[in-house]
């Protein structure tokens, strides 16, 4: 599957290792599971890897902050698009445990969510569908206005609009009439 | 090993499947020649499971023409016509049971919009 | 009226532009229905049983009169011809092709309309009183800090995807009219002992299948950190909302599972990390959002002219006036409550037609504005008093001026089997029977009070756990049953109903709540208890011998 990496396609170092897998690979990078990770915890240490990490959605993403300091990548996982638990915790590695590295949108990840992964901190994504990864662009320009303050670093609306004439300097068109009464 | 819906789908007497169709919304029914019917005159009536499985996978292999396929019971009338089997599809056939607002004629004698 | 500015408008046209982008590719098959669907309904797009509904926010019950004339054109041009009002401060159209939808956004969105976030699993509109900004009870003007909500909540990227929907309304008065205590979040504003303004905070009320009054978690919360708890409630919602059964999804079950106080420890746990950061609500801030609500140009008016003494000799004039008419905080004003209930009719219906004459006398009589309420009635919430005679014979030749206000005609009723997917049985043609049996106006202003809410299904959007009379509709064999509750209520004294006894057939409905009001007529203390309080003075049992001896 594609990766992209703040906006541009690139080449996945990371071989996804999966939990049934006997061996690890030597001498490149390996993504794995909390489990997995955990058992090899030892192994992993001596063998000098960089190791990436998937955090479960079920368990508080405060819990990883021991592991931090050993990790190259995080990834968080949407089990379906319409499970938001990764966006939380995604804010949290970022705003409050302070997680510069590189954060990863895995699993059920399609176009009409990749702004909102951006505006919570993912700078990877691995999109299920070709297609979506071609307008990854299209989707990132969506929208221009943004209402809420996220660790993006963009201004709230409720402040950006501060200083700017409040009334009726605002209302020219015709159809605001109404509202303007 | 059946597939869940195959488990849980229980026929007793005729049945047809329907749709909305998803251009517009309309109540659809899926037809004996593997089309779609805006008219439950039309549609393929059955009477046991592995037949209304197989119209239901049949509806359920393209997705932009109708959505949400289901069995729903009808009733055989006389020299063959179909009927809804039930209040929900009757109102879905019919349209709904008062006068429309602004209108002093119920929904059902109203021509499609 | 909040005035949209130049943000808004673009942030709309995209939204608008996205969606019809979204339709592209799902007519196309680039989308599956799986992945469109949260997408539409995010949209307030539902597919219902006969065609789409979309569903349009009304944010904090507030239209302009260009605003309800662009919804009349969107019924005729889209539609059937009319509307209908929901207990939710939203209006819904039923019969719009999927086709037809992106355009029919647009032609809303001219006007500052549009259907975000009336459904899926994020924060939908957020609602509160309809009378905000006029009525003399409240402590602040609650629409300022709803539409701080409705910015905060548009489109947030952590809280698209929550494990249910998630509703937050909010009252400024002690006098509840906006359901604060069965919603999802229910904020009070108020006053605490130094003057200052903040908000109790109640979590964890809803109705549905397992319906809950909401729970206090926090007495006092200063009005600028209102955003910052909020988020504090919502990421501890996100994370820990149940997602393995969509039955147990609703903040209610966590709230309920785990303790109010257990709950309430994690938002505070975590609004300790955040209160002081981005979300914090400076007064330059709060005053700017202030600065953009545009008041009505109050005159100096007479508190009684003689164009209202003249006109209470009608006696048709003074019925509608005592029932309709409300206290406005500006001496020489009115509060005018227009019924969207006609005898028969179905509730929270209007025709173009109608909606085209109440914004004409909104701009002739009300500076331009009108106000939705959960009740699905509109209101005109700023009409000079000396103008009431002449509003009211026009309301009446549009049949908008049915005096039954609050009356046993003034039904709340969901949509029911007629249009919706999911329900079981009809709720606006049991309306309609009652209203009808209910017709004599003498009659009605002799019972009083009273509250009649109808579910077509357990999922409650006619909020019948908290009608006064509360109708659900269930199925039994493929046949339509209804069972019974008394002693609801849905405001700053929120409870559920109980059960009055076996449900009842679809015929029998309307006789049975006949039943019910002559043992209240004749169980009450006095023509002053109300119906509400001799239920909860005598509990139902009274009631049930009564009504089921007959039945």
């Amino acid at each position: 599957m594609p990766l992209i990496e703040n906006g541009k396609l690139v080449e996945d170092r990371f071989i996804r290792v999966a939990d049934e897998d006997e061996t690890l690979p030597a001498s490149t990078p390996v993504l794995l599971s909390l489990d997995r990770f955990l058992k090899e915890e030892e192994a992993l240490k001596s063998a000098n890897v960089e190791v990436g990490l998937i955090w479960p959605n079920n368990k508080p993403i405060a819990e990883i902050a021991p592991y931090l300091p050993r990790l190259a990548l995080v990834a968080l996982n949407f089990p379906t698009f319409r499970d938001g638990r990764a966006y939380s915790q995604a804010r949290l590695l970022r705003e409050r445990l302070g997680w510069k590295g590189p954060l990863r949108a895995v699993g059920n990840v399609l176009r009409d969510q990749f702004l909102i992964m951006a505006r919570s901190g993912f700078d990877q994504i691995v999109p299920v569908k070709p297609a979506d990864a071609q307008a990854f662009d299209a989707a990132m320009h969506s929208y221009t206005v943004f209402y809420q303050p996220t660790g993006d670093g963009r201004k709230s609306l409720l402040r950006a609009r501060l200083g700017r004439s409040a009334t009726r300097a605002d209302d020219n068109g015709s159809s605001d009439r109404g509202a303007a009464a | 090993m059946a597939a869940p819906q195959q488990q849980k789908l229980k026929v007793n007497g005729p049945v047809a499947v329907t749709a909305n169709r998803l251009s517009d919304g309309a109540v659809v029914w899926r037809t004996a020649e593997g089309s779609w019917s805006t008219a439950l005159a039309d549609a393929a009536v059955v009477t046991t499971a592995p037949e209304a499985i197989a119209l239901l996978e049949g509806a359920h292999k393209r997705d932009t023409d109708a959505v949400g396929a289901y069995v729903a019971p009808v009733i055989l009338g006389d020299n063959g016509t179909i009927l809804p089997g039930n209040l929900r599809e009757r109102i879905r056939v019919n349209g709904v049971t008062f006068a429309l607002p602004g209108s002093d004629t119920p929904a059902s004698t109203l021509p499609a919009a | 009226m909040y005035v949209y500015d130049e943000f808004d408008r673009a942030f709309l046209a995209e939204r608008v532009a996205d969606f019809r982008d979204q339709v592209e590719r799902r007519l196309s098959g680039a989308l599956s229905e799986d992945e469109f669907k949260p997408l539409r309904l995010m949209n307030g797009v539902y597919l219902q049983l006969h065609a789409y509904m979309l569903r349009i926010a009304i944010p904090y019950g507030t239209l302009s009169s260009d605003q309800l004339r662009r919804m009349a054109h969107v019924a005729r041009v889209y539609d059937r011809g009319y509307g209908h009002f929901t207990t939710r401060q939203n209006i819904q159209f039923n019969w719009i092709k999927l086709e037809d939808l992106p355009q029919a956004m647009a032609d809303l969105g001219e006007v500052g309309v549009h259907g975000i976030q009336t459904s899926g699993n994020c924060i939908r509109n957020v609602t509160t009183d309809q009378w905000a900004g006029a009525t003399p009870e409240e402590f602040d003007d609650p629409r300022i800090w709803a539409e701080i909500l409705r910015q905060y909540s548009t489109f947030h990227p952590e809280f698209t995807y929550l494990p249910r929907k998630f509703k937050i309304a909010i009252t400024a008065a002690p006098k509840d009219r906006a359901a604060t205590k069965v919603h999802d979040v229910g904020l009070r504003l108020h006053r605490n002992e130094d003057g200052e303004l903040g908000f109790e905070v109640l979590v964890g009320g809803g109705l549905g299948r397992t319906p809950f009054v909401g729970k206090s978690i926090r007495p006092f919360l200063p009005v600028r950190h209102v955003l910052s708890y909020i988020e504090a409630i919502m990421r501890v919602y996100n994370q820990f909302g149940r997602r393995d059964n969509i039955y147990k999804a609703r903040i209610k079950i966590l709230v309920h599972e785990i303790g109010a106080e257990a709950f309430a420890q994690a938002v505070e746990a975590e609004w300790a990390n955040i209160r002081d950061g981005a979300l914090k609500l400076t007064d330059e801030i709060i005053d700017d959002i202030r600065a953009r609500f545009l008041y009505p140009d109050f005159a100096a008016l007479e508190a009684e002219p003689a164009e209202l003494k003249a006109a209470l000799e009608d006696p048709r004039f003074a019925t509608w006036y005592r029932n309709s008419v409300h206290k406005h905080k500006v001496p020489g004003y009115s509060i005018v409550t227009i019924s969207l209930k006609p005898v028969g009719a179905p509730p929270g219906d209007a025709t173009a037609d109608q909606m085209d004459v109440v914004a004409d006398l909104a701009d002739a009589y009300a500076f331009h504005e009108i106000r939705v309420g959960h009740e699905q009635n509109l209101c005109l919430p700023n009409v000079a008093t000396k103008d009431l005679p002449e509003l009211w014979r026009q309301l009446d030749a549009a049949e908008l001026a049915t005096p039954n206000v609050n009356h046993i005609s003034d039904i709340i009723a969901c949509p029911g089997l007629d249009y919706c997917a999911l329900a079981n049985a009809r709720a606006i043609p049991v309306a309609q029977e009652i209203s009808k049996r209910f017709a004599d106006l003498d009659r009605s202003r002799g019972i009083g009070r009273l509250h009649v809410n109808i579910s077509g299904c357990i999922n409650a959007c006619g909020h019948h756990h908290v009608g006064h009379i509360g109708i659900l509709g269930v199925e039994k064999n493929g046949q339509e049953f209804y069972q019974i509750t008394l002693g609801g209520r849905a405001d700053e004294h929120a409870q559920l109903g109980t059960l009055l006894g076996p449900a009842v057939s679809y015929d029998q409905v309307p006789g049975l709540i006949e039943d019910i009001v002559d043992a209240y007529l004749e169980l009450r203390s006095s023509p002053k208890e109300l119906f509400i309080d001799t239920v909860h003075r005598l509990g139902v049992e009274p009631f049930k011998e009564r009504v089921y001896a007959t039945h």
